[in-house]
C-alpha cells in the first residue's frame, strides 16, 4: 500500500521486470521520440557502433525504477528523483529495483521522506543509483 | 536544443506509462484517477523525457528524406553520427514542482549547463556535458526542471562509466 511504512531503515525491494525484452525497449523509443538505434537496430549496434548488441535507453530502466518508488510514497507527491547510470541493461537482464528509507525530516514546513535508489541486474550488479524524496502531507 | 511547445496529452501518458511497465490507473484511467490521491490522470515521474517528440530539432528522430545513422541496407546510413546521437547517458535528475497533468501546455526551454573531463577506468578520456531544462505551464510558472549529463566516451563502452 502506498505510503506506508516509510520509516527511516525501512525496505523495499520489488522485481521491476523478469526478462527485459527488445519489445519493451522498442515500445519505450516509439513512445519517447528517442530512436536512437542503439537501443532498437541490432544491425546499427554490432556493425556500426562495435557493441555486442542493443541495449536499453537508460531511462527506460530509470522509468522502470519510478514505479517501486510511486507504489510506494504514493501518486503526485515526488519532490526529487535523480539517478546516475552505472552500467548498462541488457536485453534479458532481470531488474530488482532496492528502495531504502534514509531520512525523514522536515522541508519548507513539510514533512518528507528521502529514499536511496537502487536498480540491480540478475548479477546483482548496480545498473542505477539514485535518490528520491517526496512529501508526506 | 530549439524552445518549443509541448501539450501533456492523456493518450500519450498511457503509452508512457505501458513503456515503463506502469499498470497504475492513475495514468491511465480518468474514473480510477479522479478517486486517487492526484485527483486526475498525472504522468509518471520521467514522462517529460517525451517531450522530445516536440522538439523540432531533436537529433534521435529520423526525418522523411534525410540520411539516418541506423541500419537499412547498409549497418548505418551514414558516415559519422550526427552531432547530439553519440553521447550516452550518465546522470539524469528531476525536481518536480507540482503533479504534471493531462492538459498541461509545456513551454519547454533548455539551457546548457557544466561541462567537465575526466579519465574512465580503462584510460579513455570521457567529456560530461550537463543540460538544464525548465517545462513551465500555460502560467509560467515551474512544473519540473530536469538535469540531464551525458557523457561521450572516446570508444565503446561495455558497461557506464562512474559519472
Amino acid at each position: 500500500m502506498s505510503g506506508s511504512g516509510l520509516a527511516v531503515g525501512a525496505a523495499r525491494e520489488v522485481v521491476l521486470t523478469d526478462d527485459l525484452t527488445r519489445t519493451q525497449m522498442v515500445m519505450y523509443a516509439g513512445v519517447s521520440g528517442d530512436y536512437n538505434p542503439l537501443h532498437t537496430d541490432e544491425r546499427y549496434a554490432r556493425e556500426a557502433a562495435g557493441y555486442p548488441g542493443v541495449f536499453a535507453h537508460g531511462m527506460l530502466t530509470m522509468g522502470l525504477t519510478a514505479r517501486a518508488v510511486t507504489d510506494w510514497v504514493g501518486d503526485g507527491r515526488l519532490l526529487r528523483y535523480g539517478v546516475r547510470f552505472r552500467a548498462q541493461v541488457w536485453p534479458g537482464d532481470r531488474l530488482t529495483a532496492r528502495l531504502s528509507v534514509r531520512e525523514v525530516r522536515d522541508e519548507d514546513g513539510v514533512p518528507v521522506v528521502d529514499l536511496d535508489v537502487v536498480t540491480v541486474n540478475g548479477d546483482g550488479a548496480e545498473v542505477v543509483t539514485g535518490y528520491a524524496t517526496a512529501s508526506l502531507a | 536544443m530549439a524552445d518549443y511547445r509541448f501539450p501533456v496529452e492523456a493518450g500519450q501518458i498511457m503509452l508512457f506509462a505501458r513503456a515503463v511497465g506502469d499498470p497504475n490507473p492513475v495514468y491511465a484511467d480518468p474514473e480510477a484517477a479522479k478517486d486517487s490521491d492526484a485527483g486526475a490522470i498525472i504522468a509518471p515521474p520521467t514522462f517529460v523525457q517525451a517531450g522530445a517528440q516536440y522538439d523540432p530539432d531533436y537529433p534521435l528522430r529520423p526525418r522523411p528524406g534525410e540520411p539516418w545513422f541506423g541500419s537499412g541496407r547498409a549497418a548505418t546510413g551514414v558516415d559519422a553520427r550526427p552531432a547530439g546521437g553519440g553521447g550516452l547517458h550518465a546522470e539524469q535528475h528531476f525536481e518536480y514542482h507540482r503533479p504534471l497533468r493531462a492538459g498541461d501546455v509545456l513551454a519547454v526551454t533548455s539551457r546548457p549547463g557544466k561541462t567537465w573531463e575526466k579519465t574512465g577506468r580503462r584510460g579513455g578520456r570521457m567529456v560530461f556535458v550537463e543540460t538544464v531544462i525548465e517545462y513551465r505551464d500555460g502560467a509560467g510558472e515551474l512544473v519540473v526542471t530536469a538535469r540531464g549529463v551525458s557523457v561521450r566516451p572516446e570508444r565503446p563502452v561495455e558497461t557506464g562509466e562512474d559519472a
